[in-house]
């Protein structure tokens, strides 16, 4: 299992575009992949769950793979984190 | 006969709301429920039909929800039919479907209580946000919800409708306007929402007059009851009156002769009865008006609030999409300009920022913002920059009261320059660069400030408040909002004087030059160039061509020596009563 402390870097926060863009990568991999914040823990494979995250900009969150290709997948989602989701 | 004002005091059969969309109409009430179902929570027997059936309710779901998506982009443009985009992606969410389907294994209810018991569980952790965005999510999802429970009923979404009615409803969900908006719709009216409701602006859009945020309206009519719907000033009368619907309907037929007039007069420039030409603008809330102000006869755009775009998109655009956007306006409008306003976030419209102001319209808003997030300030000027190859941009900076601030953000215009460039990037070099008067230290240093930039807007909204220390939204002291008090009048003389001492164009928008009362004060007082909404154009422009410049002058000069508003207002009633000007309607 791999944990990542990630911060949201983009002005308007994780809002429902960049939401959907997790859910579109994270379906790509077969590992487990969760996300947390303040205690409530959500699958990042649903995007109905990702949405009920609101998440502004400074906000720290903790992702967890856990399978296969849990070194691929923490890789490419982070760095989206890291990025700013390539918004401002 | 009586004024709107009269109408609506004596009136005990009414019910206010916000004005979302302008239009009056009389008509039927149409009772639009969300089909609020008792949801069964009955045990099934058969869990693979139970299966089958969601599958085949999720499939169904996904087709319609297809289907308006495309109308969406047709009607709406890309960026705001993505609302729909993520309702899809939750028809194939994984986690949520094999939830769904064990839960009907394992407890062996409908599957409509476990749909609807599942997605409210989001819901709740919507609702629980602070965020009021979240709180906006979560009705979206109502939607989807709602969608798929229907389908599992086999039920046929209510949007076929006989008839001429208005829609009464809680709220609406952009799905409903739009596939509401395919019938013989003639008005709406909702429960719940502001004007920047998905409901607000997809009627305003789609020209559809709506009164938005009643609270009650579902439970104070009942269907087929007789309403009248006012968008202008924002107020339902149910079983109208005959005095009333004679009123009404008056106004209607007014209403329809002057479209016609208007149509006529749109070519024609706005000429005072002396030949003083007055340059008319349009302000630009919503992408979608454009074509509104193609045909209202605009002289071109004088301001688009660009932090619309913030709330159509749900997030601050980049500037290749701002780019995109302010192009294609830019294009649309050629020959004619268009004035970009910067963002203007702060006090009451937008809370991006995690900043806890205690008093926001004192706090980081307009420009101030801009400049302490100089990356999203340099984003947008390069966005505007790019969007002005055809020399037909502006931009006005909002919110100014240093000069110190036009320093800065010129230095920061100019950076962004040398950038574009550098990187062989075509932009008018000589774009102007003008600021929003509507702060009482830049009314004072107008002449500083119009020197120092290229020219001037008069913001009255803002300028007003601030002059009166006022929040017009404060019922306890909103009576001293006036906005022909000698002390506003006054003050926009100074401001359009120092701008002419200098030679820099002025201009004036908002509220107040929508008021067609104001509109000879205003062009007497001096300006030659107002900026207001479409659809007041024709309105004005008629006022306009019925008094002499010279006569406006005179009366202009008259009201800035009384001391009381209700001398103002009595010198500008005897000027409409002198000329013969019908005041058609002051509505906005």
């Amino acid at each position: 299992m791999i944990e990542r402390v990630v911060k949201i870097k983009n002005k308007a926060g994780l809002h429902t575009r960049p939401a959907a863009t997790i859910v579109k990568i994270a379906a790509k991999y077969k590992c487990d992949f969760f996300i947390s914040r303040n205690g409530m823990i959500i699958n990042g494979k649903s995007i109905i769950g990702v949405m009920t995250l609101a998440a502004e900009e400074g906000a720290e969150l903790t992702l967890t793979f856990d399978g296969v290709d849990e070194e691929a997948a923490a890789d490419e989602i982070a760095d989206l984190f890291e990025r700013g989701f390539d918004e401002e | 006969m009586k004024s709107f004002k009269e109408i609506y005091k004596s009136a005990e059969n009414k019910i206010a709301g916000i004005a979302a969309a302008p239009g009056i109409v009389i008509g039927d009430v149409y009772l639009f429920t969300k089909e609020k179902l008792e949801i069964s929570k009955a045990d099934i027997k058969d869990v693979d039909e139970a299966k089958r059936n969601f599958q085949e309710a999720l499939e169904k779901s996904k087709k319609e929800l297809k289907k308006i998506f495309a109308i969406a982009k047709e009607r709406m443009g890309n960026t705001r039919a993505g609302i729909f985009e993520a309702q899809l992606m939750i028809l194939d969410d994984p986690v949520l479907i094999d939830n769904i389907i064990k839960r009907i294994e394992e407890e062996k209810k409908q599957p409509e209580y476990i749909v609807d018991d599942e997605i409210s569980k989001y819901q709740q952790m919507m609702f629980l946000s602070n965020e009021s965005y979240m709180k906006e999510r979560a009705n979206d999802i109502e939607d989807i919800k709602n969608r798929i429970v229907r389908n599992l009923r086999k039920k046929r979404w209510q949007s076929r409708i006989k008839g001429e009615v208005i829609i009464v409803s809680d709220s609406l969900t952009p799905a409903d306007a739009l596939l509401l908006s395919r019938n013989n719709i003639k008005s709406f009216v909702t429960d719940h929402g502001g004007l920047t409701s998905h409901a607000a602006i997809i009627s305003r859009s789609l020209n559809i007059p709506a009164v938005v945020g009643t609270h009650n309206a579902t439970l104070k009519l009942k269907d087929r009851q007789k309403v009248i719907v006012d968008g202008f000033y924002g107020y339902v009368l149910f079983d109208p009156t005959e005095e009333q619907i004679a009123f009404f309907d008056e106004k209607h037929k007014h209403l329809v002769q002057l479209q016609r007039e208007f149509d006529e007069l749109a070519d024609k420039p706005a000429v005072t009865k002396d030949g003083k030409e007055i340059e008319l603008l349009a302000n630009v809330d919503v992408t979608g008006e454009i074509d509104v102000v193609k045909t209202s006869g605009a002289k071109g755009i004088g301001l688009y609030r660009s932090e619309q775009l913030l709330d159509e998109m749900d997030t601050i655009p980049n500037e290749e999409e701002q780019a995109l956007i302010y192009t294609r306006l830019a294009s649309r409008i050629y020959p004619d300009s268009i004035t970009i306003r910067a963002f203007d976030i702060g006090g009451d419209k937008f809370k991006l920022f995690d900043y806890d102001e205690p008093n926001p319209f004192l706090g980081l808003r307009g420009i101030r913002i801009l400049l302490e997030n100089p990356e999203l300030f340099k984003e947008q000027v390069r966005a505007v920059l790019r969007a002005s190859v055809n020399k037909n941009v502006k931009l006005m900076l909002p919110m100014i009261s240093t000069i110190d601030e036009i320093n800065r953000s010129k230095e920061i215009i100019e950076n962004c320059k040398k950038e574009l460039t550098s990187e062989q990037i075509p932009f008018d070099k000589d774009i102007e660069v003008g600021i929003m008067v509507e702060v009482p230290a830049a009314a004072v240093m107008a002449k500083e400030f119009a020197d120092a930039t290229d020219f001037l807007s008069i913001g009255t909204n803002d300028l007003i408040q601030y002059l009166m220390a006022v929040d017009r939204g404060n019922d306890l002291v909103s009576d001293l909002y006036q906005e022909f008090s000698p002390v506003v009048l006054r003050t926009i003389k100074k401001i359009v004087d120092d701008a002419k001492l200098v030679g820099k164009p002025v201009s004036l928008c908002g509220e107040m030059a929508a008021d067609t009362l104001a509109m000879p004060l205003l062009i007497g007082l001096g300006l030659e160039s107002l900026s207001i909404s479409p659809r007041t154009i024709p309105y004005a422009k008629r006022i306009i061509m019925s008094f002499s410049h010279a006569d406006a002058r005179a009366m202009a000069e008259k009201c800035t020596m009384c001391c009381y508003e209700y001398e103002i207002e009595k010198t500008i009633q005897e000027f409409f009563e002198d000329n013969q000007i019908v005041r058609t309607r002051n509505i906005i």
